[in-house]
């Protein structure tokens, strides 16, 4: 496929690599943000072609897995209410909550459905005027300009019987969150070049500058990658710490605008729980005042929920950068994909899952 | 989550919405797989134009010169490295 064969050529990755350790004079630890990011890496084995010094670390870019227990028991109490069609991507129907999972609540007779696009989720809407349609926005700056379009569609429309879950969340706050925190060892991040493609990276260069780390915004091929690795590290050696985009083709430094505009018309950043993580101030996007009418969380009365995550989960470690996968006791055995005791295990870009599925040994352990 | 692929647009369809803008719509093709796009934040995109779509929205149209720019760069830096050959023995 054009514009995307290109950059998963083998010998542009041999001299990347090449390139990578001939740079490389001491250690350095790289973070790569996105989930999408961690699953080239692991699936196409680029750790193998970077020198021993280098270490990449899995982010927490995964939204299905940073997503609250708490909102995940909302949801399932939403969708088991009589009338009510819930929807979300395929990923959050297996995401374990308190007690069980959407795609069991499917399975005992809830009308819970699987969308592509949050627009496909308004055109159910349309489709059921006779029922509450609700959809579980999850998701970073990527995904939440299309949530906005259907929510601004649906107001538009006047749709009275569309709704949304929202737990869309930024990704700049988590990273001044990581390396906030007294346990950080990230000297250089690979930045998400799809989030990137709606923010742009005018934010990144005061995280650049206060931590005094480098940002390279990088693109999801194995050659994007390694490219952005090599730009990290040469900024690294050089004793640099700046904001440099390698995935020129998508990424502006102003980003979408009219995205952007739709998205401050829409929605307003508040605090919100990271999963794993924790609390992390005006990192989430709730929907504003003029949309109240279709937050989810204001017209469903949701009684308190006693949630309780799973004791034998090191999720909190793994999306902190603290732990590999393969470091968690339960990985493999009392975790799998198919009995998922944490979010990383179950969605397509969750560290656990990536490890199990294709890194050699994985399902041995 | 934030996968998203480049497409080539291969129709555009506009529509006006009652308050007056102008929706946009395309039909996109994801190496010979046809989808509907909606193509609202990315107004100047042009029929054979290549856009990187994400859950059935188009985030931006894929600048055709910087991909070039970035493949010439990569053309040099395997003549660079070709040229410099390394002393030490090839990792495994």
């Amino acid at each position: 496929m054009k514009h995307v064969d290109e950059y998963r050529d083998g010998a542009l990755a041999t001299t990347l690599s090449a390139l990578i350790d001939a740079a490389v004079s001491r250690s350095w630890t790289i973070m790569e943000i996105c989930g999408g990011q961690t699953h080239t890496i692991v699936k196409s084995g680029l750790e193998s072609l970077l020198p021993e010094s280098v270490t990449l670390v899995h982010g927490p870019g995964c939204p299905v897995c940073v997503t609250p227990l708490e909102m995940i028991d909302k949801a399932l109490h939403i969708a088991a209410l009589p009338g009510v069609i819930f929807t979300s991507f395929g990923d959050m129907l297996r995401v374990p909550g308190s007690s069980k999972d959407l795609l069991s609540l499917k399975a005992a007779g809830a009308d819970v459905r699987i969308v592509y696009s949050p627009l496909d989720a308004l055109t159910v809407a349309q489709e059921n005027p006779g029922k509450k349609v609700v959809f579980f926005g999850v998701g970073f700056e990527t995904t939440a300009p299309a949530t906005a379009l259907a929510v601004r569609r649906a107001k538009e429309s006047g749709l009275n019987n569309f709704f949304l879950l929202s737990s869309h969340v930024l990704v700049p706050p988590a990273m001044r969150a990581i390396l906030s925190s007294p346990q950080n060892r990230i000297q250089a991040f690979l930045a998400a070049g799809h989030v990137c493609t709606v923010t742009g990276y005018g934010e990144y260069y005061s995280i650049a500058e206060r931590y005094r780390v480098p940002v390279v915004v990088t693109g999801f091929e194995p050659v994007d990658i390694l490219q952005g690795i090599y730009m990290a590290v040469k900024q690294l050696e050089q004793g640099r710490h700046e904001v440099e985009n390698q995935y020129r083709r998508s990424v502006k430094r102003e980003g979408n605008a009219s995205a952007r505009s739709l998205l401050s018309e829409v929605f307003e950043p508040v605090d919100r729980s990271w999963r794993g993580i924790g609390r992390i101030p005006m990192s989430g996007l709730a929907l504003r005042d003029e949309f109240s009418h279709l937050d989810a969380e204001r017209q469903f009365e949701i009684s308190s929920l006693a949630v309780e995550e799973s004791s034998l989960c090191n999720a909190g470690l793994v999306l902190q950068g603290l732990k590999k996968p393969t470091e968690c006791p339960s990985f493999g055995n009392a975790c799998t994909p198919e009995r998922p005791l944490g979010a990383p295990m179950v969605s397509s870009e969750g560290a656990c899952a990536a490890y199990y599925h294709y890194r050699p040994g994985g399902r041995a352990l | 989550m934030c996968l998203a692929i480049p497409g080539r647009v291969i129709e555009i369809e506009r529509r006006s919405l009652e308050n007056g803008e102008v929706s946009l719509t395309g039909k996109v093709d994801f190496g010979g797989i046809r989808k509907s796009v909606s193509l609202d934040f990315v107004p100047d995109a042009a029929i054979e134009d290549y856009v990187i779509v994400h859950a059935g929205v188009a985030i931006s149209k894929l600048d055709v010169e910087e991909a070039e720019a970035t493949l010439k760069l990569f053309g040099e830096l395997e003549a660079f490295e070709r040229e410099s050959p390394r002393t030490d023995p090839p990792k495994d």
